[in-house]
């Protein structure tokens, strides 16, 4: 409840502060509008801006899903296979150093004006990290549990490799890929929107790009904030989820 | 001063003859070797642990006892042995239980599936009676579904002694099983060991000259550089001893003192 407050007072002297620099400078609203004029824009133009939010949710929300798929199994099969770990894992890192952004117009291209292309930006900002936390996660078992596992898999039918992993390594990975899931969600609306700057007709992207163009500027912050609050529900709301079903994960700042 | 035995560690000494036993058996070990460095820790070591009995192995730390058993539990990747068998010739590979100095319990599992985990990897069906029947022998009936961080650290150790129980293996490892724990829980833990291991070939490693002497059936020590094994002895009497026995302390601080020199 107290941490509710308080981010309702951060947020109250931030709007309250932005008032001020709006009524000092004089700054014209098609440069810079004052939280009330993009209030009043954001209750005006709900209809239009929930429309539009409504599709860039479901991009963020099916990249996050599809991203982490395929990061998760990425992981499980890099840990699994040598040869895959060593030649691919080079690549993966490799791939990183394309700017994601540099793809999405060849991503429109292929993949066309809708939903698909925003999906898949969205998935592909994500997937390194999911990967990265994961496979980290499962190459960092502790010992002692895998001597333990191996002194009981010894000598019967398979040599438990797959018992192991299914029963110590994965779970034991869980609050690392907890921690890549979370990087997910902060960074899918960037695929999301960056997909739907280069070429789309309907997103709170599109909306923001169109209200730019025509100087309205107003309605660009009032999609942007509606954005932001997204970004911070989807944010906390996978945190709530991944803490309640690793209750097991010690939280060592919790009291401090 | 007597021990005080609690009612849990009284009921295990009649409990204990009923539960049924994998046959055990007895390990020879010849020609053990460990070097880190280039410097050997041991080297041409014999090992012989008498089957259905407890065997202490004693040494100070660095002498690789811990190295030694881990070589006959299959998870030494450092040390060798040129012959490594057991008494009835079949491979000494899944038929062993271990039991480490730390509980090595799974965080997220509650101890019930924790103590049963080696039936869980292997695929089998997992026997929930003998599973409970176990876990209140140790005095964690109660406790089936507690997560491990809700435990006390003696409470986990008897949960990995379950554990380690519900393997019913031929052969059990223990590489310093109490040395985590205060005083007097490691005196409670060392009878409750005692009473559940009876009849079971059991190889424990420890430095304490006491545990060593109340629970081993056959003392072995280990010491030097390199490391070389002394000549076995068998204290009179079986195991557990009693802690106030005043001979066992005249002979463990004789060892305490000759490990020193």
């Amino acid at each position: 409840m107290q941490t509710t407050w308080r981010a309702l007072i951060s947020f109250a002297v931030l709007l309250t502060g932005w008032q001020v620099l709006v009524w000092v400078t004089g700054v014209e609203p098609y440069i810079l509008p004052g939280p009330w004029l993009v209030l009043q824009s954001l209750a005006g133009h709900l209809d239009l801006i929930a429309k539009h939010a409504a599709v860039t949710l479901l991009e963020i929300i099916l990249g996050l899903i599809f991203g982490s798929a395929m990061g998760v199994l990425s992981a499980i099969s890099l840990s699994w296979f040598p040869g895959v770990r060593r030649w691919l894992l080079p690549l993966l890192v490799v791939t990183q150093a394309i700017p994601v952004f540099a793809l999405a117009p060849v991503l429109v291209l292929w993949l066309g004006y809708g939903l698909a292309s925003k999906v898949m930006m969205a998935s592909l900002i994500i997937f390194f990290p999911v990967t990265a936390a994961f496979l980290d996660g499962l190459r960092r078992t502790e010992p002692g549990w895998l001597d333990l596992a191996r002194t009981m898999t010894a000598g019967g039918h398979g040599s438990g490799r797959w018992a192991i992993l299914r029963h110590i390594r994965i779970p034991a990975a869980l609050p690392a890929l907890a921690s890549g899931l979370r990087v997910a969600a902060s960074v899918a609306p960037i695929g999301a929107v960056v997909g739907e700057w280069v070429g789309s007709s309907a997103g709170l992207g599109y909306l923001m790009l169109h209200a730019n163009g025509r100087m309205q500027i107003d309605l660009l912050f009032a999609a942007l904030f509606v954005l932001a609050a997204m970004a911070v529900a989807i944010y906390f709301t996978l945190d709530w989820l991944l803490r309640r079903l690793l209750p097991w994960q010690s939280d060592t700042l919790a009291n401090e | 001063m007597p021990v005080h035995k609690t009612p849990e560690i009284a009921d295990i000494a009649i409990t204990a003859s009923r539960e049924r036993l994998a046959p055990p058996i007895g390990i020879e070990l010849r020609g053990g070797s460990l070097a880190y460095g280039g410097k050997p820790v041991f080297e041409g070591l014999d090992l012989d642990i008498t089957a259905g009995r407890t065997t202490c192995l004693l040494g100070p730390s660095g002498v690789g006892k811990s190295s030694l058993l881990r070589l006959i539990a299959g998870i030494s990747p450092e040390a060798s042995a040129q012959r490594l068998a057991a008494s009835d010739g079949e491979p000494i590979a899944g038929r062993l239980a271990f039991m480490d100095q730390r509980d090595l319990l799974l965080p997220w599992l509650g101890v019930l599936d924790n103590i049963t985990l080696g039936a869980r990897l292997r695929g089998e069906t997992i026997d929930r009676q003998r599973a409970e029947s176990l876990l209140h022998k140790v005095g964690l009936g109660a406790e089936a579904d507690t997560l491990p961080a809700a435990l006390s650290g003696g409470m986990r150790q008897r949960a990995a002694l379950a554990r380690t129980l519900m393997e019913d293996r031929a052969l059990v490892l223990m590489d310093e099983p109490f040395s985590a724990l205060d005083a007097l829980t490691r005196l409670r833990l060392q009878d409750l060991a005692a009473q559940l291991l009876v009849g079971r070939t059991t190889l424990l490693v420890t430095h304490d000259p006491v545990e060593a002497l109340r629970l081993g059936h056959r003392i072995l020590v280990l010491r030097g550089d390199p490391a070389r094994m002394g000549v076995p002895f068998e204290p009179a009497g079986p195991p557990p001893r009693p802690a106030d026995d005043p001979a066992l302390h005249g002979l463990a601080a004789q060892i305490l003192l000759d490990l020193a020199g």
